[in-house]
């Protein structure tokens, strides 16, 4: 009988990854909870690396702000083309306020999306801040596997830690009602 | 009964599984929401090749969803032409492939291309599936009647009535330049064919 049970347990390993190689791994990111561990490669561009505060390869919390406002995307989705120009502008209210600029940061990660994708929607949409690929999905399947646009933002705290305070897929609902929610959750001065 | 437990039970986690799974990343757009059907992994190619590179590509005729009929012979002598079959609506990576194309136009029209999508699915089927793209800038033909028939032209009509995953770029010649049988669980990248567009003279 063991034997038989052992013989089924290799029988659903091999389906589960011969069949099955998309399972999410691991739930997206939960409000209160932390990143995983990712590292994303050293922006190339000069302005990117002064924006972001950083050099080399790094991870999203070691990034010099107060906040940090994620969206992962693909150049490929069209809610995510569709939400570009509202994304944009969040960018423009946060460096057009000096009560923010240099708090809060954003970075958009393009998943399943080469470096030449990447820069195509950079282009197209005229965004300003980085972007980084994830060609092979590995950082889109760290984090859940998500549908996009989905947007995460970090509380980074002044000794490194930090702490998700807004997880959720989906077109923003008001670049101000959504960046006041953010200014109040990450107790930014 | 005992016996059959642990056969039962792997069925029983396997099927759980496989729904689990839900749709590949590659169709993770919110735009389709829950209305992606997943096949799940498919058997990357499944038909016979029938048309080589440095040869006429065959010409058609099929109607576009947004009406009319759509022949290759037009382009002749004015546009470099993509052909970019993929294997059916509603179903992943396939929606996500033609979006990605459709915010390059000028990229298209920087090699003086234009781009056809085929499926030999029928017209009110495309429609719906491709109005959840947003306005394409391209025509999308329907290669439903005679199923498949241009697509089983060019060989890349599979065993199941879908066609692959495939690109072929055609040049004002009418000569097909570039052919890629793409894995049909996998997007090819853009900057593959846009490689190629740049070859073309």
């Amino acid at each position: 009988m063991k034997t038989k049970w052992g013989i089924g347990l290799v029988v659903l390993a091999v389906l589960f990854f011969s069949l099955c190689p998309e399972l999410p791994a691991v739930p997206p990111p939960a409000v209160g909870g932390t990143l995983p561990g990712v590292e994303l490669p050293g922006p190339k561009d000069g302005a990117d690396r002064r924006y972001l505060g950083l050099s080399g390869a790094f991870k999203i919390p070691e990034i010099k702000a107060q906040a940090v406002i994620v969206e992962i995307f693909s150049m490929y989705c069209p809610y995510c083309q569709k939400e570009a120009p509202v994304v944009n502008q969040l960018f423009a209210r946060i460096e057009g306020n000096p009560a923010l600029k240099g708090k809060i940061k954003m970075l958009g990660i393009g998943m399943g999306n080469t470096p030449f994708e990447v820069g195509v929607f950079k282009k197209k949409y005229g965004v300003a801040f980085p972007l980084f690929p994830d060609p092979d999905f590995a950082i889109h399947k760290r984090m859940g596997e998500v549908r996009t646009p989905y947007f995460i933002v970090i509380r980074i705290q002044p000794d490194g830690s930090h702490r998700v305070i807004y997880s959720k897929l989906g077109a923003l609902e008001g670049v101000d009602a959504f960046l006041a929610a953010i200014v109040r959750d990450a107790g930014i001065k | 009964m005992k016996k059959m437990g642990p056969i039962g039970a792997v069925c029983v986690l396997g099927a759980f599984l496989l729904l689990a799974a839900g749709a590949p990343v590659d169709a993770a757009s919110e735009a389709f929401k829950d209305n992606i059907y997943n096949p799940g992994p498919l058997k990357s190619r499944d038909s016979v090749l029938k048309v080589k590179v440095g040869q006429r590509a065959p010409d058609f005729t099929l109607r576009a969803v947004a009406g009319g009929p759509v022949s290759l012979a037009q382009f002749r002598g004015k546009k470099n032409v993509v052909l970019s079959f993929v294997p059916a609506a509603w179903t992943p990576v396939c929606s996500d492939q033609w979006p990605g194309y459709n915010i390059v136009k000028d990229l298209f029209d920087e090699h003086d291309a234009v781009l056809l999508g085929i499926t030999a699915d029928n017209i009110p089927t495309l429609f719906s599936w491709t109005n959840q793209m947003g306005t394409l800038w391209f025509p999308v033909l329907s290669d439903f009647w005679p199923h498949g028939k241009t697509a089983a032209r060019y060989g890349v009509l599979r065993s199941d009535g879908t066609t692959e995953r495939a690109l072929v770029v055609i040049n004002k010649r009418g000569v097909i330049r570039y052919i890629d049988v793409h894995d049909i669980n996998q997007r090819p990248s853009l900057e593959v064919l846009m490689g190629e567009l740049e070859k073309l003279p």
